[in-house]
Order: structure tokens, then C-alpha cells, then sequence
């Protein structure tokens, strides 16, 4: 202290000037999921033959969407510093309201998509609100309603239909045209592609876009990376951290959704563990943990490696137990190169 | 919203606190403190850690309500809800850790708040980019990058940029919390003439530092805080340095701190010494 470092006047300009290029890429938060994708890419291209097929390729592109829809939302409300734990579980929530409403009221499935919009989106919103009114950790609330709501999905199936599993609405009225909206195939170039993938995609475009280009995005990255700041200067963060949490309920209703028509019943258990591997992706693609800092299309390349993994372990031919020891170390690659990253970013000074 | 007041607004202080209190459950914060400041005119607010200080101007941004005395925004009695509130009735408050976000860029920073926008709720990036650029030009910083992260800038260019923005948002008042406190003595330089340009400007500035030697070239009212009172109020013709040097540290306190100085220069001999026969490294 007390030493003034005398600095010339034009040190700004000659400190602008040092950024590279390179240095411009390091900056990226995808930079790091890219280099991976290319690595597990070209990895299962050399020790699985079928890998490089184009069905096979579609595989893999609908096993990276059912996982990339979730983690777009998952994503969003990470950059905004916060976790949520309940979304695995809320996929399947959501997937058996609209089982159980369709089916025990008679109604039309498109009645039972709806009332399970409005529930899954109240379910989202209940996690912000009481994040924001107790003011506890993040990762506390969604725990504790990821468990009540495992505890629910089951208690109530059993209940309402004496099994664990809802009853087949294949017959219901407008299944035909639910299943097309949320789980057909399409067809291009000869090769079925889910429909889910292009869901996927324009999920994955309209996050960029509300993250880059509006004011919300602002928002999100500012309530993430200093809250008590993005309050000062007027920044509504309860309500956008409340919106962040229903952006994870709408993607959650909307896997639900597929996972309800592509199967016309569902299981009460599943989904539990699954939000791992939403947060696997956004932190594969570069999001910060700790908020403020990452990308819906870093996000998207994460689950593109997650179903690159998934498949590409399948196609080798290997034993599928050894998945999750390679997400860990992908996991583990993945944060490193972010650290660095970030240092880089922080000190390119 | 104030028409029949017009006139006496011109006369009235920007803001006037009248023997403001605050306690934070049965600790008592700030007592029966009075505060003004008017247009082209710098009021320094001076005390130790402890003094009220940081409890002052958030009721001055907004941040928490005072529970007695009177606050009055060009004479109109407010008693503000957010910050929000008092941004809008052109109070602008530029906080000790600057209110940034580090790993967001320098324009997104300028503008987190108070986002400009076209149709479709699409932000004007190009008119941010471009207007963070200008201003910061007009305060004599030259970033040719402003997307870069403002956690890349300097204590003082951070300062500035946050200075910037509170001027470009229309303040009429501008709160600066120890923009100085952190920086070193050139750095506290640059602050300290935008703190002047300001003044200039035509803004009035309630200036906190518990650095007498920043406040006194700059201020033209003083105001003394200790353990939550005030201790002394005083435009600048009524007090010179040497005596606003020693009511804020209090004449004996002053004397006790010169023993512990001396003290403290004879144990720096004393290692010193110790290094050279290198007993300790």
C-alpha cells in the first residue's frame, strides 16, 4: 500500500492490444466442451466400427436431446447461481400427472398436457419461492423436494392405480396427435431422426438468444455472478431467480411429456439420478458452478458428448457399467479445463 | 408530481436528512445524524470504522428505511423501499465494492439495470457498446475493449466506470462509499478529480471516506460521525485540515496513536536490526 505503481497513460491500450485472438477463444466458455466433443468424437470413431453410421448418429443425437432439453434449463439457472436437484424427479412428475389426469378423468390427452404444464410450472415456481423466501442454499431446497416428490411420484401412483406403473393411454383421444408433436420420428435423408432432437435445438437458440440478446440474459448472468450487486443497481432478482427455476420446470414438463407419449405409460420411479447428468452437461459445457459464467450451446455440446458416451460405449462393444466411470472423468476433465479458463479470463490482465 | 413546489425545490437541498435514527434490533446504528447537500456541492462524510458511515447512505440508496428524523428529496419527505426508488428520484449510489459483476463485460456492466432496448425486448447492444465507450472517454479512460470482463480492470478504472454510469443515468445526486479507500495515491487522484468534474457538473456529491486528506480538498461541507453521532458539522471556511484531522480521530486518541506510532517505529528499528544480524529473515 501506500506505493502508487506509476503507470503510463496509455496502459490500457497496450493491454488491449495483448489479447490474442487465442486468447479471445480461451475466453469462451464452450472452448473446453468443444475440444472434448472432438476428443470422444474421434475417441469411438476409432475403437467402435458402428459408431460412425448415420443411425447410429441418430442414436446418438436422441439420447444427447432427451438429456440437452433438460440441461438447456438446468444450464440457464446454473449461470444464475443456483441448483436444482428436484429436476430429475420432476420429469417423471410431470410425465404421470399428465398419465393420471388423462386416464382417471377420461379426458383428452391434450387436457392432461396442459393441467400438467400448470402443475409442473407451479412445482418450478414453488422451489424459487421458497429459495428466495428462506434464502437457504439452493442445493438444501431442491433436495429436500427432490425427495418428496420421488416419495409422491410413487405414493400417489400406487394409490390412484394399485401398480407402480400408470395405465397405457395409447388409446386415449388425441394420442396420435401428442405423440407426433412430442415423440415421433422424423425422416431426413433416409434416417429417422427423433423429433425431440429439433426440440432440442430450438430450445438450445432460443436460451442463447434470451441469454445474449435480451435483458433478461443480462439479468441471469448478473443475479449468478454477484446478486447483492445486481440488486444495487435495480435488478428484480427474486423474479428472476424465480423465473430460472420455471425454466427448469417447463423443460422438465416437456421431457416428461416425451417420456409419456414416446412410451403411453410411465414408471413412478424413474427419473431419480438424472439431474446429475443435467448438471454433468452444463458443467462439460462450461458453466460455472458457482454462477455467473457459461452457455446454453456449451451446455448442448456437453449432453452431445454425454449421448456420444452413452451410445458410443454400447457401439464399442464394451460393458455399459463402465458409463458412469467415464462421465466422472469427463466430469472431472471438464472442471479443470474451466478453472483454467476462468483464470485465464480473470488475470488477462 | 410536485407542481405547487417548484419554486421552493430550487431552494431546497437535493437531500436533507434531519435528525435521521436507525437500530438494528437493540443495537443503535445512527442517532439524531443531519445531513444536506445541494447542487455543485460536495459533502464529505468522515468517521472511524464503526461510525455509521455505511448505515448512513443506505438510507440515503434506498437499501434500508430510517426509523426517525426526516429524509427529504428536493423538499418532498421520502422514506424509500428499494433502490430502485431513490435511483428514480435521481439518487445514485456507487458502493465500496462497486455494485459490478466481475465476469461480465465492461458495457453489460454499464447498463445491468437499466438495459436499452428496441422492439421485441431485444437489447441495443451496438448503442451500449458505443455509449459505455464515449463515456468512459469522457472521463479520460480509453478502452478500446469494453467487452472485456470489468473484473479485468483496475481498482480505479473500476471506480470510474461505476462513476460513469450513476453520471449517464441521470443522477442528481451522486453517493460515492470510500471510492477511495482501496486505491493508491494516484489512483485516489483520478478519483478524487472526477469527484470535482461532478461537482462541476452541477451534481451534488455526498463524499464517504474516513480519509481526511481525500475529503478536505474536495469538500465543501464536512461531516463528522462517531460511534453513530455527529461529532461536527462544518462548511469549509469554518475548519481547517489540521482540525478535521484531529475530530475525527479524537485529540487524545490522536496522541495515544502517536505513542503507538513511535512504538511502532522503533519495533521496525528493532527487526530491522534483527535481520542485519541475521537472527530472523
Amino acid at each position: 500500500m501506500g506505493q502508487a505503481v506509476a503507470r503510463p497513460p496509455l496502459a490500457a491500450d497496450e493491454r488491449v492490444a495483448r489479447r490474442s485472438p487465442f486468447r479471445r477463444l480461451l475466453g469462451r466458455p464452450e472452448l473446453g466442451a468443444l475440444i472434448g466433443a472432438v476428443v470422444v468424437f474421434v475417441f469411438f470413431s476409432v475403437v467402435a466400427d458402428a459408431f460412425l453410421q448415420t443411425s447410429s448418429f441418430s442414436t446418438v443425437l436422441y439420447a444427447a436431446s432427451t438429456f440437452g432439453i433438460m440441461a438447456v434449463g438446468v444450464s440457464l439457472l446454473m449461470i444464475g447461481g443456483e441448483f436444482d436437484l428436484s429436476a430429475g424427479v420432476m420429469v417423471t412428475t410431470s410425465a404421470l400427472v399428465g398419465a393420471l389426469v388423462s386416464y382417471q378423468l377420461t379426458l383428452n390427452v391434450w387436457a392432461g398436457v396442459l393441467i400438467s404444464l400448470v402443475v409442473t410450472l407451479g412445482l418450478g415456481f414453488l422451489n424459487g419461492l421458497l429459495y428466495v423466501r428462506t434464502g437457504l442454499p439452493s442445493f438444501i431446497i431442491t433436495l429436500a423436494t427432490f425427495f418428496m416428490l420421488a416419495g409422491a411420484n410413487l405414493g400417489v401412483t400406487k394409490a390412484v392405480t394399485g401398480n407402480v406403473a400408470t395405465d397405457s393411454i395409447r388409446d386415449m383421444d388425441g394420442f396420435a396427435t401428442a405423440r407426433n408433436v412430442f415423440a415421433s420420428d422424423v425422416t431426413i435423408g433416409g434416417v429417422n431422426v427423433n423429433i425431440t432432437v429439433f426440440w432440442w435445438i430450438l430450445f438450445v437458440a432460443i436460451a442463447t438468444w434470451i441469454l445474449l440478446r435480451t435483458r433478461a440474459g443480462n439479468w441471469i448472468f448478473a443475479v449468478g455472478g454477484a446478486a447483492a450487486s445486481a440488486r444495487a443497481v435495480g435488478v428484480p432478482v427474486t423474479r428472476t431467480k424465480i423465473a430460472l427455476f420455471m425454466g427448469v420446470a417447463f423443460c422438465a414438463w416437456f421431457s416428461g411429456m416425451h417420456l409419456l407419449f414416446a412410451f403411453a405409460t410411465v414408471q413412478s420411479g424413474e427419473g431419480v439420478g438424472n439431474e446429475f447428468y443435467f448438471i454433468i452437461c452444463a458443467v462439460i459445457g462450461g458453466c460455472l458452478l458457482t454462477g455467473g459464467y457459461g452457455s446454453a450451446i456449451g451446455a448442448a455440446i456437453g449432453a452431445f458428448i454425454f449421448g456420444m458416451v452413452n451410445k458410443g460405449i454400447v457401439y464399442a462393444e464394451w460393458n455399459p457399467d463402465w458409463f458412469k466411470f467415464f462421465l466422472g472423468a469427463m466430469l472431472l476433465a471438464a472442471t479443470v479445463v474451466n478453472l483454467v479458463v476462468r483464470r485465464r479470463v480473470e488475470q488477462s490482465r | 408530481m410536485t407542481e405547487p413546489h417548484a419554486s421552493r425545490e430550487r431552494r431546497e437541498p437535493l437531500v436533507r436528512l434531519a435528525d435521521v435514527g436507525k437500530n438494528y434490533g437493540n443495537i443503535i446504528a445512527l442517532r439524531e445524524v443531519s445531513l444536506e447537500v445541494s447542487p455543485g456541492e460536495v459533502t464529505c462524510v468522515l468517521g472511524d470504522n464503526g461510525a455509521g458511515k455505511s448505515t448512513l447512505i443506505k438510507i440515503v440508496a434506498g437499501l434500508h428505511r430510517h426509523d426517525s428524523g426526516e429524509y427529504r428529496v428536493q423538499g418532498e419527505a421520502v422514506a424509500f423501499s428499494s433502490p430502485r426508488e431513490a435511483l428514480d428520484r435521481g439518487i445514485a449510489t456507487v458502493y465500496q465494492d462497486l455494485a459490478v459483476v466481475p465476469l461480465m463485460p465492461v458495457w453489460r456492466n454499464f447498463f445491468l439495470g437499466s438495459e436499452k432496448r428496441r422492439a421485441l425486448g431485444l437489447m441495443d447492444i451496438d448503442l451500449m457498446r458505443r455509449t459505455t465507450r464515449n463515456e468512459l472517454l469522457a472521463m479520460g479512460i480509453d478502452l478500446r475493449d469494453v467487452d472485456q470482463p470489468i473484473g479485468t480492470l483496475s481498482g480505479g478504472e473500476r471506480q470510474c466506470v461505476a462513476i460513469a454510469r450513476a453520471v449517464y443515468f441521470g443522477a442528481k445526486v451522486l453517493v460515492l462509499d470510500e471510492p477511495t479507500a482501496a486505491l493508491g495515491v494516484k489512483q485516489a487522484g483520478v478519483v478524487l478529480r472526477y469527484i470535482v468534474q461532478a461537482r462541476e457538473r452541477g451534481l451534488g456529491v455526498i463524499f464517504i471516506t474516513h480519509n481526511p486528506h481525500h475529503a478536505y480538498p474536495v469538500g465543501d461541507r464536512f461531516l463528522i460521525l462517531k460511534r453513530g453521532r455527529s461529532i461536527g458539522h462544518h462548511a469549509k471556511d469554518e475548519i481547517t485540515l489540521e482540525e478535521l484531522t484531529a475530530l475525527m480521530a479524537g485529540g487524545s486518541e490522536l496522541e495515544e496513536l502517536a505513542h503507538e506510532l513511535q512504538g511502532l517505529a522503533g519495533a521496525q528499528e528493532m527487526s530491522e536490526e534483527a535481520k542485519r544480524l541475521g537472527i530472523t529473515d
